[in-house]
């Protein structure tokens, strides 16, 4: 479906996406991000359903299944883990606003 | 549904939801590297991550729809459970084992293209072969570097020939792995699992015998070959959506990854393959001057009358679960005009931004944090830095001394403020096992004391002067 050279096209551009996406980071986000980068190849997700859902006898369903079951681990526990780092991170300003005092 | 959309349409459907998916994972990924829009970057990602997950489901062709639901359901909620409860001292090893499931779910979608042992083009077979190692080696590893961190596994495991039985294992999985590209994936199951259980082997080879202060560095990694795999198995099944977020992730994994290396003053190659902390251990060279112990009536005077405070704090004070002390002192002296500031090391706590990540828990902002280049020039003006649990990352050796083995790892320059109270356990060594030179000099003070106690005695000392 995507062809040999579109797809190195594509693993190429990404590549330098990711590569400046990342670049300006400051070292306090260094662990949350890691943590992000993580659930977002939890997109892998999508690729296992298919394999399962594409699977004919009893070996590749099982196969399948664990490869949604783990990748489905991969997409929620990156997402819980990423998101409850996050949300501590707070300004001074946040802080008064949050506080009655 | 699908028989009242045309199949085209239907394609059109799914790879725009794909297209965009990758258009939120990338914007989700650039806020996620900015404090204030962090919050909401991984939100955005989620976004995406739900609109590709529901899409794929009206795939045409698929079949096993209760298996695909209820693998999503147990996994789901194992890893929800999970992510839940752990303390966030123990996140880098969620991380880790989070994304070992990545990887070997990466390695599940190479597998189940090769165990049909159909013919397939040289590019798709070439990528599936390499993608199924990577993300095997990944899951092992992670795995392994998760039991690490949690304490399953105490000891580096380390023998005389580990090197060459390493390489030999790498060489047989490659050489089958050629073998099953050269029959064009129609290879038969007594090359193919083979293949498999030595990719798998590897990454638990290649992981034991790293030691725990490196493991950072190798979850970065590993966290780079997940997104390396899932791009390469994106092409082989054809997902646009795989190839670019896995592809994105890999590239920023490798960046991450260089930059912690860089913070910790180590080279990748020299993480996967010497022995650091095991070998400099033995250095038994004595220091001049003493260890200078002081009371925290005098340490908490100290603080309460200066104009500036820099609290260098490690990852002993985590353990210590001091950090929520440690705020409430630096509310109190804030309260009394003193100027608090924080220092943290890049590699203070397990990795990068960890400690970062635990002083926001305990309800530090983050503009009282500085990192190591915005705090090292503000030592001078400091009337007193405070160490808390930090030994390694304060050490002026790494400046001074060039026979020292942490020489030229960057460093805070606490030793430049006009006062030191270093908070310690007792008198051991950090880390890497070298004496700290910092403790030993003339306005060096050691406050001796379980973190979260020493703190407190500080809190009590301060308040007892109004």
């Amino acid at each position: 479906m995507i062809d040999g050279f579109i797809a190195l096209y594509i693993f190429m551009l990404a590549a330098f996406t990711g590569y400046e996406v990342i670049s300006r980071v400051p070292v306090i986000l260094h662990t949350p991000l890691m943590s992000g980068s993580n659930f977002v190849h939890g997109i892998v997700l999508v690729g296992a359903m298919v394999a399962l859902g594409n699977a004919n006898n009893l070996a590749e369903q099982i196969i399948g299944f664990i490869g949604v079951l783990l990748a489905a681990g991969n997409v929620v526990g990156g997402y819980v883990s990423t998101e409850r780092m996050l949300a501590m991170f707070k300004t001074s300003q946040d802080k008064n606003k949050g506080s009655r005092a | 549904m699908n028989t009242l959309l045309a199949p085209l349409v239907m394609d059109d459907l799914i790879q725009a939801a794909y297209f965009i998916a990758a258009l939120l994972f990338i914007i989700g990924l650039k806020r996620m590297s900015s404090p204030k829009g962090a919050k909401n970057g991984i939100i955005w990602a989620g976004v995406g991550m739900l609109i590709a997950g529901l899409i794929t489901f009206l795939w045409p062709g698929m079949h096993n729809y209760i298996l695909i639901l209820a693998a999503i359901f147990i996994g789901g909620m194992l890893a929800w459970w999970s992510g839940r409860r752990v303390p966030m001292t123990a996140m880098p090893q969620m991380v880790a084992l989070y994304n070992g499931m990545g990887g070997g779910a990466a390695a599940a979608i190479a597998a189940q293209e090769l165990i049909r042992g159909q013919a397939l083009a040289l590019a798709p077979v070439s990528l599936a072969v390499v993608g199924g190692i990577i993300g095997a080696v990944s899951f092992t590893g992670s795995l392994i570097a998760f039991a690490k961190l949690q304490g399953l596994i105490k000891k580096s495991l380390r023998y005389r020939i580990q090197q060459i039985v390493n390489s030999l294992v790498l060489l047989i999985t490659l050489a089958l792995g050629i073998w099953i590209i050269v029959l064009h994936g129609a290879a038969p199951m007594s090359v193919v699992i083979p293949f498999f259980t030595l990719a798998l082997l590897f990454g638990i080879l290649v992981t034991l015998p790293i030691g725990g202060a490196d493991m950072p560095v190798v979850i970065s990694l590993y966290n780079a070959c997940t997104g390396l795999a899932v791009a390469f198995e994106g092409f082989v099944i054809g997902n646009a959506a795989m190839i670019i977020a896995g592809m994105v992730v890999g590239a920023a994994g490798t960046l991450l990854t260089q930059l912690m290396a860089k913070a910790m003053n180590r080279s990748i190659a020299n993480v996967l393959f010497s022995n650091f902390g095991e070998t400099v251990s033995g250095s038994t060279e004595s220091v001049s001057g003493s260890l200078k112990p002081m009371d925290a009536a005098d340490a908490g005077v100290m603080m309460a009358y200066a104009n500036k405070v820099i609290i260098v704090p490690g990852y002993g004070m985590a353990v210590a679960q001091a950090q929520h002390k440690v705020w409430e002192l630096t509310q109190l002296l804030q309260n009394r005009g003193v100027t608090v500031k924080f220092a943290i090391h890049p590699v203070a706590g397990r990795m990068p931004g960890h400690m970062n990540v635990l002083l926001a828990e305990a309800g530090v902002p983050y503009d009282l944090i500085s990192d190591l280049d915005e705090i090292n020039p503000e030592f001078a003006t400091a009337d007193a830095a405070l160490i808390i649990g930090a030994n390694d990352v304060v050490n002026p050796d790494a400046r001074n001394k060039p026979d020292s083995p942490i020489y030229g790892m960057p460093i805070l320059n606490a030793d430049k403020a006009r006062n030191v109270i270093v908070i310690k356990r007792g008198q051991g060594r950090g880390f890497s096992g070298v004496e700290n030179t910092l403790f030993y000099m003339d306005n060096t003070r050691m406050l001796y004391g379980d973190g979260q106690e020493a703190v407190t005695r500080l809190i009590q000392s301060i308040k007892s002067i109004e």
